[in-house]
């Protein structure tokens, strides 16, 4: 009866749609404990949903063949217009007490899940801070040692199977943290803490996206979540905490004259170097994330030197400025940007 | 002293003197109310009608056409203006979706599109559903009770012109590119002063203001129009259940249409204009307070569109099955219950805002249990065509779309309703297919099944079958082909009012088949308008009552005279003109030289009072401008309210001045 009405339903296509991708941002994912619970829950919910819908469907179907057939038909040119057949009395009955236990049912099961999900998350190993910007995700991983605090942006690593609580803040408007694969979403308001929980089961590279409308460029504002073993996890922990290498060729200390003396430096940070701003994304490790600009596109040279040269054009709306760099200018900044590894 | 009331009673003692003179007033009253014509035995037939006739019409020319206090005349300009209204809105969702249908596309820009899909919803949801529904009740509910005009006639003008300057300061906006870009909600405080400079968001917000201040005028009108005009006989259980429908849905808008009035117009607009800090969390304001009171008006919204819609299914229903809807009783419970527990739900739409989970179980609880009664009148639907000889003509095809359609919709909400569904599914292209089944299944249908059953009434000609029902299987075909894949792209992780998203998601496919979809339901749409125009020439000439149908609408001819009818039907069933061998049964007595309505008691409706009927007149559109143009201005300035209000002032008293403090010749208590 599932499939049947799941066909029904038309989500079929729906299946075979998501087994083609890598599940790189979708429900299906099941990458982690509370995706795989509330996959488990979505089914049980199609399966009665449809049920109850393939019910009304036949008994549609059998009133419209019914009424060809049927001369005796209670209607006004038979004058018993008024009488109804007490079949249908007694069985308005059946079908208020069918949808009362149905939906009694679903109701208990989605209390359960939700019980478990949240028993689920308890006891944390990690703590992560991330803080929505219009419309770029700060992250920054929360250590009991200041020396291990670390800031990044856009970019979340996960070591596999610890359970890690995310804490959400708003720097200005309401934003969603949302990374289907993983688990449900949660807000991000300004004023207010809220936190979510994710137990990653699974190894693998996800995308997340804002859920909730943000302003002019809240399609452009996502960002990419890296499920690693645990040692890699913490390598590239250890490896995020070192400041960003000196320049070492005449290109890139051109670029690193012009991007920590410049207007570059009054927003962003780069780590040891004089430039401490705070209201950008921080680049110390700018070239070893996997995307650019929030996930407007991916790194690479080529994006990057667009980005530099016209962030207005590529995300109109973003709050970093078209400077008109000169060419060289351009150049050496670019050099410098990609040594950031 | 001296008397100064001086002459022939000088000599008599007071109290005699009054008791005279009283006499005297009551005679000669007793004579001009032997002269006053009224309709009965002395005065029918042709004679009647033109008297009532030479009453009733309003004055001729653009002033006589501004002053209308007829329902017919401003029902049609409700449902007129609301179509056209839909009908941008539509082609706004058009150019979303050709933005839509491949990725990274860069056909609209993003502030662009965000203005598109704000546009979009305000207009379908403020300027199109909701009037809609209203001027559809606004004409019909008089015909169908057996009345000569809805309660409060002037109120009924008033709330019509407020919606079109609400409606055309929007799209004016629009065009000049000032229109909202926030979405129909405009969560603080991404709509406050910091993050949204610009008169954007203040235009959305006394867009709401006029629609609001609409919404409510025309619900006190229906709501007394539906308690006190009923004709003689239709008590409270023969009422018709498309008057049930418009009944809980006018007490559901006096309840719910202040909440969002007050978000925006009191605390919003204040943020914006005058520097409090309602929704400012750094000044000690609250971010959520806004959504909070969105949603307690923007929950029994939906209810307040799809209830009217359902009294709509009943109607068509109750006629092409040939036999009343089965269990009346229920189905009025079920429309009650629906209304009620509407306004229990609104934190459904706020699951992922962190609020404490012990209130989501009961919000869950709460949002699951409204479909009992939905679920009750689906199957009081289905019994009736069990138990009927259902004709499958355009207005029931629209039906079984209506049920087939609407009841995924419904079923997809309790899917929502669940906690642990809705935070992976909220604000996802799910969440938009799921109220798209809802509001284009569960009322669109509807209403366009009924437009084409009272166009014939409306208009005195039928539409075209063939053209309808082309129209009917495209729309309901395009429905499906753009709104199913929605579904299945929130699944694969589309968040909502987004401009583009990239490719290799998956969502390449879907997309492209919903655009396609699109196309095809807007074919439709464009079919359904044009029938309804080459039909107002060329189509058959309906006669009174085409589809033999039972209510009291159809006692009288298509189109109905201004007047509507003759004499003042009685009602002894709940199907009359099923139940009376080819004459109702009438009461007469109600003057002829004035506009005059008959009143009834509000459970037996027993006639209680003749009700004089306003004249026409132009003060309601006066002090429509006037309260517009203060709710216009306040946008640019705060001093626009102090002295705007004197205008309106205005244009009130002299709305209200008393045209006669003379006494009468008769009572108007009978």
């Amino acid at each position: 009866m599932t499939i049947r009405s799941i066909v029904r339903v038309g989500l079929a296509p729906l299946l075979l749609g998501a087994c083609q991708y890598q599940h790189y941002q979708s429900d299906f994912g099941a990458a982690a404990v509370e995706d795989r619970q509330f996959l488990a829950l979505f089914w049980i919910f199609m399966g009665v949903c449809g049920f109850m819908y393939a019910l009304v469907i036949v008994f549609l179907i059998a009133g419209v063949v019914r009424s060809r057939r049927a001369a005796d038909a209670n209607v006004v040119e038979t004058g018993r217009h008024h009488q109804s057949s007490p079949l249908m009395r007694s069985t308005l009955i059946g079908w208020t007490a069918l949808i009362g236990v149905g939906l009694a049912g679903l109701a208990i099961a989605s209390f359960f899940a939700d019980r478990s999900m949240a028993r689920a998350a308890t006891g944390e190993k990690l703590s992560i801070t991330v803080t929505g910007n219009q419309w770029w995700w700060d992250v920054s991983y929360d250590s009991d040692d200041a020396s291990k605090t670390m800031r990044t942006a856009n970019e979340l690593h996960l070591p596999v199977g610890v359970p890690t609580r995310i804490i959400l803040k708003s720097a200005d408007v309401i934003h969603s943290f949302w990374v289907p694969s993983l688990n449900g979403k949660q807000d991000l308001i300004p004023g207010r803490q809220n936190d979510i929980t994710i137990v990653p089961r699974k190894i693998g590279i996800f995308r997340g996206q804002c859920a909730e409308f943000c302003g002019t460029q809240h399609a452009r504002m996502s960002l990419v979540v890296i499920v690693e073993p645990y040692r890699d996890f913490i390598q590239w922990w250890d490896h995020q905490l070192q400041p960003a290498p000196a320049p070492t060729t005449p290109l890139t200390l051109a670029g690193y004259q012009y991007v920590t003396s410049g207007a570059c430096g009054a927003c962003h940070n780069i780590g040891g170097t004089p430039a401490s701003g705070t209201v950008g994304p921080d680049l110390t490790h700018l070239a070893s994330r996997r995307s650019l600009a929030a996930g407007t596109m991916p790194m690479s040279e080529g994006n990057l030197y667009g980005w530099v040269e016209d962030p207005q054009s590529l995300k109109p709306g973003v709050k970093m400025p078209t400077i008109g760099l000169e060419p060289d200018q351009l150049h050496a900044v670019v050099a410098y940007l990609e040594t950031l590894k | 002293m001296t008397d100064i009331r001086a002459g022939v009673f000088e000599a008599m003692p007071p109290r005699e003197r009054e008791r005279e003179r009283v006499e005297a007033e009551n005679r000669r009253l007793a004579a001009e109310r032997k002269k006053i014509a009224r309709d009965g035995p002395k005065l029918k037939g042709e004679r009647l009608t033109a008297r009532l006739d030479a009453t009733w019409r309003r004055p001729p020319g653009i002033i006589g056409w501004l002053a209308t206090v007829d329902h017919k005349e401003i029902g049609r300009r409700y449902i007129l203006t609301a179509l056209g209204f839909f009908v941008l809105a539509g082609i706004l969702a058009l150019i979303m979706r050709v933005q839509l249908g491949s990725p990274d596309n860069t056909l609209i820009g993003a502030e662009r599109y965000n203005q598109l899909f704000s546009m979009h919803g305000s207009t379908m949801m403020f300027l199109f559903a909701v009037p809609v529904m209203e001027g559809v009740a606004v004409y019909i509910i008089p015909l169908m009770l057996g009345t000569r005009s809805t309660a409060f006639p002037r109120l009924n003008a008033f709330s019509y012109y407020m919606y079109l300057f609400g409606g055309l300061m929007l799209w004016i906006a629009f065009v000049l590119n000032m229109a909202p870009d926030l979405g129909w909600f405009e969560y603080t405080p991404l709509s406050g002063p910091q993050y949204s400079p610009g008169k954007h968001t203040d235009i959305w917000a006394q867009m709401v203001t006029y629609t609001e201040v609409a919404a409510l005028a025309a619900a006190v009108v229906l709501v007394c129009t539906i308690l006190k005009a009923r004709a003689p006989g239709m008590t409270l259980a023969r009422m018709p259940l498309f008057a049930w429908a418009m009944l809980v849905e006018g007490v559901m808008i006096i309840f719910a249409m202040p909440a969002v009035a007050l978000v925006t117009t009191v605390l919003l607009i204040p943020d914006r204009l005058v520097g409090t800090q309602f929704f400012n969390a750094a000044e000690g304001g609250d971010a959520l307070l806004f959504q909070h009171m969105f949603w307690f008006f923007g929950h029994p919204e939906v209810y307040i569109i799809f209830l009217p819609a359902t009294g709509f299914v009943s109607v068509i229903v109750e006629t092409f099955c040939r036999r009343p809807v089965f269990a009346h009783s229920v189905v009025v419970l079920a429309l009650i219950s629906t209304g009620i527990l509407s306004f229990g739900l609104w934190v459904h739409h706020m699951f992922a805002t962190g609020l404490p989970r012990v209130g989501y179980s009961f919000f869950t609880a709460a949002s699951m249990s409204v479909s009992i009664p939905t679920g009750l009148q689906i199957f009081c639907w289905l019994a009736t065509m069990w138990d009927g000889r259902p004709r499958f003509q355009v207005p029931m095809l629209y039906v079984v779309g209506f049920i087939v359609t609407f009841v995924i919709g419904g079923l997809t909400g309790v899917i929502l309703a669940a906690v642990p569904l809705d935070l992976q599914l909220h604000d996802t292209y799910f969440v938009v297919g799921h109220f798209h089944y809802v509001l284009i299944g569960g009322a669109v249908f509807p209403l366009l099944g009924i437009f084409t059953y009272w166009y014939p009434k409306i208009t005195g000609r039928m539409m075209d079958e063939t053209l309808g029902k082309i129209g009917f299987w495209l729309v309901f075909i395009g429905f499906h082909t753009t709104f199913m894949p929605m579904h299945w792209m929130g699944m694969l992780g589309m968040p909502r009012r987004v401009y583009t998203y990239p490719a290799g998601l998956g969502l390449e496919l879907p997309n492209l088949i919903s655009t396609a979809g699109a196309f095809v339901l807007g074919l439709g749409a464009l079919l359904f308008v044009l029938n309804g125009i080459v039909s107002l020439y060329r189509g058959a000439i309906a006669g009174p009552n085409p589809w033999d149908a039972a209510s009291l609408e159809w006692a009288t001819s298509s189109p109905p005279p201004v007047y509507n009818f003759e004499h003042i039907p009685v009602v002894e069933s709940d199907t009359p003109l099923w139940d009376s061998d080819g004459e109702l049964p009438v009461v007469t007595g109600l003057r002829v030289d004035e506009k005059e309505m008959l009143l009834t008691t509000v459970v037996a409706a027993t006639p209680d009072v003749r009700e004089p009927v306003p004249q026409a007149s132009l003060w309601p559109f006066i002090s429509a401008c006037a309260v517009g143009i203060v709710f216009a201005a306040s946008i640019f300035s705060a001093w626009a309210v102090p002295f705007g209000l004197i205008p309106c002032g205005i244009a009130l008293i002299a709305w209200f001045w008393p045209k006669d403090m003379k006494r009468t010749p008769e009572p108007v208590i009978s």
